[in-house]
């Protein structure tokens, strides 16, 4: 009960004696961060069944709405981590043991030791590291116990995709909340991600970094041919063999867009003509050298995703590892890529992976602040320019009449420490934070030990 | 730095359009030693090559007096500058992966390699399997992106391996602490390296006329669903079509007469045999079927199949006519392929010039792109190495290098350098420290904080 205190209860008695979560709300006199258009310093917000009806200065309030006054409070559209696992409570980190930090790998199914040797993958005909089919929107589930503290932190939404495998499976937007999996889903799919991952000498096919390009590249190949051939055989039936049916390059065939991994500059430069070459849309993901390669990406005019998780000094390095030059201005310069993408006009969202507390993803922000990028800029990229990024602007990123109502409600700018988040908006469903929001397990408790 | 670096480069690079380098001992390999001569450089080429050139209005004027000038050096077999492992050694037949793919322009090494007078090198795979995959020619244009190291013009190559490397098969069950998580891989003799190679020709044959079978049901007006196109085999039909160069890592001379037949039955070329540590023994069976050979200096024995050689190797091949070069085959050597090249004055009694001929001119042939560079001469790319000395006195040091005519390395420029290196490093690591040192102090007062008896108790997450 003691929660509700802060509500004005209008006109409580049927939403609140059903046990029914209310489905109407007004947050009032807020200051509205709106990101599609101008801040509103005394604006109202209506909404009404998961959607946002209403925003502006001066609206005339249900009756049976639920009224917050905003009169202290700031509103902003809800945060979407462009690129994580999150909500897929497989792949959340083991909680950490005693004393310890959680891994950021998931726990391995124990497996039987093999007594026959697998047969070896002769090459990429033999689909290995292949999850193309695997959707996240099968995957999510509200039972991820990571959830709660990433509502705390202002996240309502994340382009969740599955991780394992070199194709890792299609996405999903997912909003951060539901009662079930299917509930969460927003949209899908919303592309492939690539991860460039070997197996080494000794492991099958594909071992190097080159052997994964080439299996990608044969890929993308074999799905242009799968689909020429079904629109010949479609169109001559009689009398044409008939093509094979393929479950990879089904997955591969929905996605409408790739990920790609590129971090360092070279990498950056590789995947840029490697998208090209594919003919496909592509998005970057990484970027932490991009200092070096702005005026590459704005040429490209391809949207990237900027991984929050800054490259830092280890902790307690050896003495005797001497870090390169190039190692000193990655760390240096990588929390001033998002700026230097803003002056140029290259599409950016954000990402976190590692950094998943709250309290970290924050700081991590903090710092790409502290290099030039403007507030606005920053939540327009944790905001509206993700969900044009995936293509769902029409219903996410920005406080506007008919968008899903997905807010974050805080006491003072977003940004500030001191700052702290009253309330979470998920398709309409009011969160109350706790006050010292949990530590995600895994999440970079930092601070010495 | 490297901001500072390539703005030098782009500094110099604006008036480097013309250049004159005046009063060197000119080495131009094919045209003889000019004591004293004068080169021209316009556009990127050499424009003129004499004892007396005039300075047009506005050129860099270098003056050489007492120095030598070589043109660029070419190493035929290095793995410099790939990203990842040079193998895909889990496949016996990895041609489908490609050098361009992984060239990474950012490796030191390449700058390393320039400072040593290399201005082109042949990347390609390591020794995994019979087929490496498809290779790359690259100039050392140190500072720009992959694409524009590539040697524009170059006919690409493919990589093969004979002997104890690509037949291994991984390691059997009794050297293994867990039980193999694989199947072994074939082939496991040197008969079955052969076997593999005839096989996959044998493949990219069918493959061949596959198409060719569908693109006559297309002329004749059908609907055949195309052929999946294979990125392994198409490289080995642009073999058989002589589009593209073999370059096979071999050792003993039955190999390599074995690997001869197999090309002249499957109808393609081998253009050089690498290493070719036995090629002494059949130099004049290489010579007739047109390979180039590419070779160490004095480096044998290091394995058990290399130990029936010679240093005299290079020179034997050479007057046996072969078409003979050095190469490097490592990130370190490659920075002095000079000093190697003076071996074959030692091992062997070749004429200075031979020798280097053997870092310059012979792989520009062996690689196809001896039209452009390899050689001091009128309209070729004004790849340029000055010395202090001789290239061949193992005292020599590399002055200056440029590449099209733009200076890539500069010895003053790199010392000079250095101190601006260093400072930026010790910057950059006590913003670090104090960056660390204030956050430690801030978390410090924090967990302070949260300690006192008073805080406020956690509360759940409430949900409406």
């Amino acid at each position: 009960m003691k929660k509700l205190r802060v509500l004005l209860l209008v006109l409580f008695v049927p939403a609140f004696l059903s046990a029914e979560p209310p489905t109407s709300f007004a947050i009032r006199d807020a200051r509205v961060i709106t990101v599609s258009g101008a801040e509103l310093s005394k604006g109202t917000i209506l909404m009404k069944d998961g959607i946002i009806v209403d925003v502006g200065p001066n609206l005339t309030i249900p009756a049976d709405a639920w009224v917050i006054d905003g009169s202290a409070l700031t509103v902003y559209p809800g945060f979407i981590n462009a690129l994580s696992t999150w909500g897929i409570p497989d792949l959340a980190p083991a909680a950490p043991a005693a004393g310890q930090r959680g891994t950021a790998t998931p726990t391995p199914t124990p497996q039987q030791p093999a007594v026959t040797p697998a047969p070896r993958v002769h090459g990429p005909e033999d689909r290995p590291q292949n999850n193309s089919y695997q959707r996240a929107a099968d995957l999510v589930k509200p039972t991820d116990r990571r959830l709660e503290a990433i509502r705390a932190s202002g996240f309502t939404s994340s382009a969740t995709f599955p991780n394992q495998g070199i194709f890792a499976g299609q996405g999903a937007l997912v909003n951060l909340a539901g009662a079930r999996g299917q509930d969460m889903v927003v949209a899908v799919p919303i592309g492939e991600e690539i991860i460039l991952r070997t197996g080494g000498f000794r492991s099958g096919f594909p071992g190097s970094l080159m052997g994964v390009l080439s299996y990608v590249r044969q890929l993308y190949s074999d799905l242009d041919q799968y689909q020429q051939a079904k629109v010949i055989y479609a169109a001559h039936v009689s009398g044409t063999p008939r093509p094979e049916y393929d479950h990879y390059l089904e997955g591969l065939a929905e996605a409408p867009r790739i990920l790609l991994p590129a971090d360092q500059a070279q990498q950056i430069d590789r995947m840029i003509l490697f998208a090209r070459e594919l003919k496909r849309p592509a998005v970057l993901y990484g970027l932490h050298e991009a200092f070096l390669r702005i005026d590459a990406l704005k040429q490209a005019a391809m949207p990237v995703l900027v991984d929050l998780h800054w490259p830092e000094r280890m902790r307690e390095p050896d003495p005797s590892d001497i870090p390169s030059l190039r190692d000193l201005e990655l760390r240096a310069n990588a929390p001033a890529v998002p700026s230097l993408l803003a002056k140029a006009g290259v599409r950016f969202a954000f990402y976190s992976e590692g950094a998943d507390s709250a309290a970290d993803i924050k700081k991590q922000l903090k710092k790409a602040i502290d290099a030039g990028l403007s507030r606005a800029d920053a939540i327009r990229a944790l905001t509206l320019s993700a969900a044009e990024i995936y293509g769902v602007s029409d219903r996410l990123g920005s406080i506007d009449k008919g968008k899903i109502a997905n807010l974050v409600v805080t006491k003072g700018d977003a940004f500030e420490d001191k700052t702290t988040v009253e309330y979470v908006f998920v398709d309409g469903r009011m969160f109350k934070p706790s006050k010292i929001p949990p530590v995600t397990p895994g999440g970079a408790e930092k601070g010495p030990n | 730095m490297r901001t500072a670096f390539l703005l030098f480069l782009l500094a110099i690079g604006i008036q480097a359009q013309t250049l004159l380098i005046r009063n060197a001992t000119v080495l131009t390999v094919t045209k003889g030693t000019l004591q004293t001569g004068c080169v021209l450089v316009r556009n990127g080429k050499i424009a003129e090559v004499g004892p007396n050139v005039n300075a047009p209005a506005g050129a860099t004027v270098v003056d050489a007096t007492g120095k030598f000038l070589s043109p660029g050096l070419i190493d035929c077999h290095s793995h410099t500058a790939v990203e990842g492992s040079v193998n895909e050694g889990s496949v016996s037949d990895s041609s489908m992966v490609n050098i361009a793919d992984v060239l990474d322009p950012t490796d030191i090494n390449i700058y390393r390699a320039l400072a040593g007078g290399l201005t082109v090198s042949n990347v390609l795979h390591g020794s995994a399997n019979a087929i490496g995959g498809q290779t790359i020619v690259i100039k050392l244009r140190w500072g720009k992106p992959a694409k524009d190291l590539m040697f524009a013009g170059a006919k690409p190559g493919i990589k093969f391996a004979l002997g104890e490397n690509p037949k291994r098969q991984g390691y059997p069950a009794e050297f293994l602490s867990s039980p193999a998580t694989q199947e072994r891989r074939f082939p496991g003799t040197r008969l079955g390296v052969e076997d593999e190679i005839r096989e996959d020709f044998t493949q990219a044959k069918i493959y061949q006329t596959k198409w060719k079978q569908y693109n006559e049901r297309l002329a004749r007006g059908e609907h055949p669903i195309p052929p999946r196109r294979d990125l392994r085999l198409e490289p080995l039909v642009e073999v058989l079509e002589g589009k593209r160069y073999v370059h096979a890592h071999s050792y003993r001379s039955d190999e390599i007469l074995a690997l001869i037949r197999t090309a002249d039955d499957m109808g393609f070329k081998i253009r050089t045999f690498q290493h070719v540590l036995e090629g002494y023994k059949v130099a004049k069976e290489i010579a007739a079927h047109g390979a180039g050979a590419s070779t160490f200096s004095d480096w044998y024995g290091y394995k058990y199949e290399v130990i029936d050689a010679t240093p005299y190797n290079a020179a034997i091949m050479t007057r046996k006519g072969v078409v003979v070069s050095l190469n490097s085959d490592s990130d370190e050597l490659q920075r002095h392929l000079n000093w190697d090249a003076a071996k074959v004055v030692r091992y062997g009694g070749l004429t200075p010039e031979e020798a280097l001929a053997m870092v310059t001119i012979n792989p520009a042939k062996q690689l196809g792109i001896d039209d452009t560079v390899g050689s001091i001469e009128v309209g070729k790319s004004a790849d340029l190495v000055l010395y202090d000395r001789d290239p061949l006195s193992n005292y020599s040091k590399v002055l200056k290098v440029w590449i099209d005519g733009h200076p890539y390395f500069d010895r003053d420029q790199d010392l000079q350098d250095r101190d601006k290196r260093a400072a930026r490093k010790k910057e950059l690591i006590a913003k670090e420290k104090a960056e660390e040192d204030a956050a430690r102090k801030k978390s410090e007062t924090e967990r302070k904080d949260k300690t006192t008896p008073n805080a406020v108790p956690p509360t759940k997450e409430g949900e409406l």
